[in-house]
């Protein structure tokens, strides 16, 4: 039989807010323990929440982005459950009245048509705190961090509209990127900043009705996303197929192993008792704030990226690599200011700016020891003939490891190229003396060996012979 | 002069202070004293903090002598033990709290604190304030001081039995949903439970929070107006307080009560209301039209409906409040076999019965299943509660009606029957359902001595029509006695 594949997925972001979202307490990350607290996030008796501003803004813009309904009225409520990290005994949510509603992202499903992905529900709520458990064999006993308890988070519930793993890496990369362009999200996954659970289910292909879900959290990369999607997959279509039923529950992807486990049952669940939060008011959004939201939005990637393409005539592998970060776009868009030549700059950040990013592991290009400057400069240097290609790598190396300016390393090297035709004659003279076999096998016929030449003379001059001279030469003399 | 100054309410302690005539170490002494002489009989004090309201006198009276003293600087004042006192012992009458040091103040006592008034101790009451009779503490029932066989009222009840013994002229009590109206009138006192928003609930232990309110339980209404302006204005750690301009309730209240039109609920005046209070409470109104007032009947068609709602929120508000005393914190943990093990056994062995009973009915009100027919369907029922007061409220200023249906009952007389100790709040629950302030007062005594209570309410934010009402009340008449104990 033919499985359709189902998937639902629910992606918790944490938001860049300096504070955290019902009190004053710093959000960095890595402090020593418990010390990013204060009565309200301790959840001490008597202490209240209040609102963080900031948190409904960043809201707001992301339910822009993601072509959400703003609700005019929405409202916080307790999700109830008992937990060793949860210091209230419950967890300020939303449920019934959730800021946003009703958007959705597009992706390419896989024979590359276009879909929409439909987004149900986006909502504000608090973090829990962590568990740290002691590294001693037998330990009888775990300490609590409360640093991340009431730290912000957006819970992103998607329609159980993605139907392959591709859409599902889509969904998410796409959702990612935006929450990074708005900078209301660093999108840390292995640092936990995005976190996400799929909700899971197979049905013959061509019936209507969804199949039983297993929803498998724990999921936190896209290549975990992707491996609990084919297990999962293949162990719901295996349990029908061998003559068994897929039981609702919640299983846990184990990263290691590549599988998921049931964790608790349908039975099992929680029942979250989830009722509005009477210490904190309806959030009523007025039009003014949306519009202010809306005024504040950058260029979002799926814009940005058509823009590249048109505007700058690239290819779409490169408007793709180049609009994956703002700030990579911006860097390339600096650098096309300074040296108009859009595809050599794409190049050049495609080929070593990310490749040393990477060795370096930078975030951001604006971690990066060089500026749009420093490649425009070089670019400007090749155009001009006074470096080749060849040893704009190198120079590349060395901005990359001083800071230089391309001009300043080219000098300070002497790396400029050689273009006087009588000083590579005189190279090349003594190349074709050293080397009178291969020249003999040449002129026999070998033209092959005109590399070898090339190379050599190449080596002679330290790389710096201006290569269009050095053919032109060799082979007047060889030929002539 | 030093036994006399236990006989002094809080504004006549000022003059005294102000003059010269007194130190606050003086004053707060002869409170201290009385504490010692009294309470081993009557049980209101959970903690007496005797240096620390010393040296708080002390301080006090430096300010006094250098001119810049508030109405309440240098006078003694308890507090209700759910009111969050930083480095002094809070346990809301609870064993899972009985050693919980606060590391901070909550912000009524913060303004205390500022104002220089003295904190003497913290009040026994009912158990995370459920209850009416404050037989529902963990650390042993308040005595009413008219009658020690009786109860004091709930939950507020150390606090009502302090200021009546004289153990303190100004106590802080909270309201839920008649926590201060209902000691108050069993303890022949003024208590005042302000509109929901009036005060700020930053540092009051949560029992049901859409509903509590802190307020002054005092000897008369002067006090109860002086410590109301002291307590209460917008705080930005509460979302639910309100942005109001500042009060002056006390400078108010001898401005006379012509004109102020008095509303009669029927539906407060019914069977099962003691005959002699009935008498007391109608001779108050007639008092009240003596005095200038238009008295008219209205209705409040859903009172019937409020004890039942109150007790599917209030419980469902309790049930998550109360979640955070999980044996991760606070307490002594009982080790289970495993977590939800040493959850239910820490839990079981540190609260009491009718606290167990509130939050197993709260947990089933919120279900799966039953949410809708209970909790749902009583917040519409409020709505409608709350609208009764507002057509009300249209025709009428203040409405007058018993705070309680009968005097304090003795002590035992309803502890094995939680629905008949519920329906001791049938008069005080709807305003708090509906957020409205109202006050409690002695309207007389019943014919074996024990003090009978008005309640009057008044529309969102008239405190001062409420006040100035209870004042003109209480000048023209003599109820505010003291208990021979």
């Amino acid at each position: 039989m033919q499985w359709e594949l189902v998937v639902g997925l629910e992606v918790h972001a944490q938001l860049l807010t300096d504070t955290k979202i019902f009190c004053g307490c710093s959000t960095s990350f890595g402090a020593p323990p418990n010390t990013h607290v204060c009565p309200v996030c301790l959840g001490l008796p008597g202490a209240l929440p209040v609102l963080n501003r900031k948190v409904v803004d960043y809201a707001i813009k992301v339910g822009l982005a993601t072509n959400c309904t703003v609700a005019r009225m929405s409202r916080f409520a307790r999700k109830n459950y008992f937990y060793p990290d949860l210091p209230k005994g419950y967890q300020i949510s939303q449920f019934e009245l959730p800021i946003l509603e009703h958007g959705y992202l597009g992706v390419n499903d896989d024979s590359g048509s276009p879909k929409d992905i439909g987004i149900t529900r986006i909502h504000m709520e608090e973090d829990a705190g962590k568990l740290v458990h002691p590294d001693i064999p037998g330990a009888d006993y775990s300490h609590v961090d409360l640093n991340r308890a009431c730290v912000p988070l957006l819970e992103i519930v998607s329609e159980p509209d993605i139907r392959s793993t591709g859409e599902a890496l889509q969904y998410v990369k796409k959702l990612r990127e935006i929450l990074v362009y708005l900078g209301v999200c660093d999108g840390n996954m292995n640092e936990g900043s995005m976190r996400i659970d799929a909700n899971i289910s197979v049905r013959p292909m061509g019936q209507e009705e969804f199949g039983t879900r297993a929803e498998i959290k724990n999921v936190n990369s896209f290549k975990s996303l992707e491996q609990a999607i084919i297990y999962e997959q293949s162990r719901q279509i295996d349990l029908i197929e061998d003559g068994g039923k897929v039981v609702q529950e919640t299983r846990l992807f184990d990263a290691d192993r590549g599988i998921t486990v049931g964790m608790r049952s349908k039975e099992e669940a929680h029942d979250y008792r989830y009722f509005p939060d009477p210490d904190l008011l309806p959030l009523v959004i007025e039009e003014e704030w949306i519009d202010a939201a809306r005024d504040t939005l950058p260029e979002l990637p799926d814009a940005k990226r058509s823009r590249f393409r048109s505007q700058y005539s690239l290819p779409d592998h490169d408007a793709d690599l180049l609009c994956q970060s703002i700030d990579m776009a911006d860097f390339f868009e600096e650098i096309v200011t300074l040296h108009n030549d859009p595809k050599a700059a794409s190049n050049w950040i495609m080929g070593y700016v990310l490749r040393d990013m990477s060795r370096d592991e930078l975030n951001s290009v604006k971690e990066a020891p060089i500026t749009p400057t420093h490649i425009a400069g070089m670019l400007d240097l090749i155009k001009e003939g006074v470096i080749s290609s060849k040893i704009a790598k190198d120079v590349f190396d060395e901005m990359w490891a001083t800071g230089k300016e391309a001009k300043v390393i080219v000098e300070e090297k002497g790396l400029t190229q050689i273009s006087d035709t009588s000083e590579i004659e005189g190279i090349v003279d003594d190349i074709l003396a050293a080397n009178p076999d291969e020249v003999a096998s040449y002129r026999g016929g070998k033209t092959k060996l005109m590399g070898f030449f090339v190379g050599q003379v190449m080596k002679a001059s330290r790389g710096k012979a201006n290569p269009g001279l050095v053919n032109q030469l060799l082979k007047s003399k060889l030929e002539g | 002069m030093k036994s006399e100054l236990i006989l002094k309410k809080g504004h006549e302690l000022r003059a005294l202070l102000d003059s010269g005539e007194v130190s606050s170490v003086e004053v707060t002494q002869a409170f201290l004293d009385r504490i010692d002489a009294v309470d081993g009989k009557i049980n209101a004090f959970l903690t007496v903090t005797a240096d620390l309201a010393l040296e708080q006198a002390a301080a006090a009276d430096k300010r006094i002598k250098e001119g810049h003293a508030s109405p309440l600087t240098g006078i003694p004042v308890g507090l209700k033990d759910l009111l969050v006192t930083k480095g002094v012992r809070t346990t809301c009458a609870s064993k899972i709290l009985e050693n919980f040091i606060p590391p901070y103040d909550g912000t009524v006592v913060a303004k205390l604190r500022e104002a220089g008034a003295v904190f003497t101790g913290k009040l026994n009451m009912d158990e995370f304030a459920m209850g009416s009779s404050n037989e529902n503490s963990a650390f042993g029932a308040v005595k009413n001081p008219w009658d020690l066989d009786r109860v004091p009222g709930g939950s507020s009840g150390g606090s009502a039995a302090s200021v009546a013994a004289l153990e303190v002229p100004i106590a802080l009590g909270s309201d839920t949903g008649g926590s201060i109206r209902e000691p108050a009138s069993f303890c022949g006192i003024v208590g005042v439970k302000p509109t929901y928003g009036r005060v700020s609930r930053y540092g009051l232990i949560a029992f049901a929070s859409s509903l509590d309110q802190i307020g002054p339980m005092t000897r008369d209404v002067k006090d109860a107006a002086l410590v109301l302006d002291g307590i209460c204005g917008h705080d930005p750690k509460d979302s639910t307080s309100v942005l109001k301009e500042s009060t002056d309730f006390a400078g108010a209240l001898s401005s006379g009560i012509r004109g102020v039109r008095i509303g009669v609920p029927k539906e407060y005046f019914v069977e099962g209301l003691d005959p002699e209070i009935e008498r007391a409470v109608k001779g108050a109104i007639s008092k009240l039209e003596e005095l200038g007032a238009e008295v008219k009947e209205v209705s409040l068609p859903h009172t019937e409906y409020a004890v039942a709602v109150y007790y599917l929120l209030a419980t469902a508000e309790a049930s998550s409040n109360l979640a955070r005393f999980d044996s991760v914190r606070y307490t002594t943990r009982v080790d289970g076999s495993d977590l939800i093990d040493t959850y239910k056994k820490t839990r079981a062995a540190g609260f009491g019965e009718e606290v167990k009973r509130r939050i197993m009915l709260g947990t089933y009100a919120l279900s799966a299943g039953y949410y809708d027919a209970y909790y749902r369907r009583a917040q519409r029922v409020r709505t409608l509660i709350a609208r009764d007061f507002d057509e009300a409220f249209k025709e009428v200023d203040v409405i007058c009606s018993p705070t309680v249906a009968s005097v304090a009952f003795k002590h035992g007389d309803k502890t094995s029957d939680p629905l008949e100790m519920y329906l001791s709040d049938i008069f005080t629950i709807p305003l708090n359902l509906a957020g409205l302030p109202g006050l409690s007062m002695p309207c007389g005594f019943s014919s074996d001595g024990m003090p009978i209570g008005l309640q009057m309410m008044a529309g969102p934010f008239r405190e001062e029509v409420l006040l100035k009402t209870a004042y003109a009340f209480e000048e023209a008449t003599d109820f505010s006695r003291v208990p021979g104990l």
